[in-house]
């Protein structure tokens, strides 16, 4: 039991609640690159998959982003985006994470976007066109749409991902929650690895409810009937 | 960029590190399917825990492996059951939608000719079920050896790793060419062995299915 209240004792020292070390800060930090990595991959993976999925155009393309994504183990792309990152003189920490998870993200919302776009009814896409819209109203107000909790959902398992993966960055020397780990790891302090661990957990789970929530506030009302079994390919855990 | 004599010298330690990555590895995937069947098992026979385990397994898959770690450090220390214990949980999801999902994929006329025939339930099971799921059953091991592969690298932080370890090693030196040399031996590897092992697999289902083969022979 000492070890549990060694923990809460943790997280009960102002010291850790304030500085550049304090847990504010290392979630802020956490959630700030997390959230740029997710914007930058969501238009670079989003818009091309939707573009083809209106095409029909890229299924090698899309079968095989999710499969090279799932073979490279995250940690590497981390470790690897190291030497590129001080290559273009971005130096340590902040670049070299943030262009591993959105070199990450992009696989996951790229081929589940496709996939959604190109599979919405033909039939609907049809009678759309029978009744005369052009080809950006068929995708803009017809196939988007309905291909949207999919989509979400992508952007969903995404989101998880970056953020369990944003905990390595502090293998390149960036800070986050998963300082605390590897800092922990290396000093031997089990009540700093095992806060560290419950932070990131949390965050992993609150990401996870968070867009689950989201998705439901900002499904298209006629959808909700549809909505089945989770067809979304998930990218592999960190 | 990549210095080839360090490879040169180096390569019984690599071939070493490769080793102890297709251990952990070949570990975690054959742990994880034993409990996964088990947990299919109970699931297949009470519909209702089905919900509950995805749901619980679901949670497992979600948190970071790093987290997981911290939590068992503490536990089982800085040791190859901590990075077995964090590999196995992460198999778990895949491997009972895909078990669970397979036997109920099975034409119920198809069992209904196998109780017609005199089969008991077990003998059903093992001599029917069991081999028409296998093409989805093997899909989920293939998913869950890739995934597993890949995560071992992070057990490197643990003090274990496989290749992980040789990634780490990189790191730490990673301004000279040397390091970067290790990181990208380590990740080379470690795709290689990811695709070598799901090409295996898929041939190993192959033989295991010969009834398939004949069957698009025929088609």
């Amino acid at each position: 039991m000492s070890f549990l209240a060694d923990v809460l004792a943790w997280f009960a020292d102002p010291v850790n609640w304030s500085g550049s070390g304090g847990i504010p800060n290392r979630v802020f930090e956490h959630v700030q690159l997390s959230t740029f990595a997710m914007m930058i991959a969501a238009l670079l993976g989003i818009i091309p998959a939707v573009i083809l999925g209106h095409a029909r155009r890229g299924g090698v393309l899309a079968v095989a982003a999710v499969n090279i994504a799932r073979a490279v183990p995250s940690f590497a792309i981390i470790a690897l985006a190291l030497p590129v990152s001080i290559a273009l003189g971005l130096g340590l920490g902040f670049w070299p994470t943030l262009l591993a998870l959105v070199a990450l993200a992009i696989p996951p919302m790229f081929t589940n976007a496709y996939t959604a776009v190109r599979d919405v009814d033909p039939g609907v896409v049809e009678a759309a066109r029978g009744m005369g819209m052009t080809p950006a109203g068929i995708l803009a107000k017809v196939e988007v749409p309905m291909a949207l909790p999919i989509i979400l959902a992508a952007v969903r398992v995404s989101a998880v991902q970056v953020v369990a993966t944003a905990t390595l960055g502090a293998i390149v020397a960036w800070g986050g929650l998963g300082r605390y780990v590897i800092d922990g790891f290396a000093t031997r302090n089990n009540v700093e690895v095992f806060a560290g661990g419950l932070l990131v957990a949390l965050l992993a789970v609150a990401t996870e409810v968070g867009f689950g929530v989201l998705e439901r506030l900002v499904e298209p009302r006629g959808l909700r009937m549809l909505r089945g079994q989770e067809q979304v390919v998930r990218p592999a855990p960190t | 960029m990549i210095r080839w004599d360090w490879i040169g010298r180096n390569l019984d330690d690599i071939g070493a590190l490769t080793g102890e990555h297709l251990l952990l590895t070949g570990i975690a995937v054959a742990a994880g399917l034993v409990v996964s069947l088990g947990l299919s098992a109970i699931a297949l026979r009470f519909r209702k825990t089905y919900a509950p385990i995805t749901w619980v397994t679901g949670i497992l898959y979600t948190i970071p492996s790093l987290a997981l770690f911290a939590f068992l450090v503490p536990i089982t220390g800085l040791s190859i059951l901590t990075a077995e214990i964090g590999l196995v949980s992460y198999t778990l999801l895949i491997l009972i939608r895909n078990i669970v999902a397979g036997i109920d994929g099975v034409p119920p006329a198809i069992k209904e000719a196998a109780d017609a025939m005199g089969y008991t339930r077990r003998h059903r099971l093992w001599a029917v079920e069991i081999p028409l799921a296998l093409p989805v059953i093997v899909a989920g091991i293939r998913i869950a050896t890739v995934t597993t592969i890949g995560l071992v690298t992070v057990t490197s932080l643990i003090g274990q790793g496989g290749l992980g370890a040789l990634i780490l090693r990189g790191l730490g030196t990673f301004y000279s060419p040397i390091g970067t040399t290790q990181i990208i031996v380590g990740t080379v590897l470690s795709v290689i062995l990811a695709v070598a092992a799901d090409v295996s697999l898929a041939f190993a289902e192959r033989v295991l299915t010969p009834w398939a083969r004949r069957r698009e022979a025929a088609a």
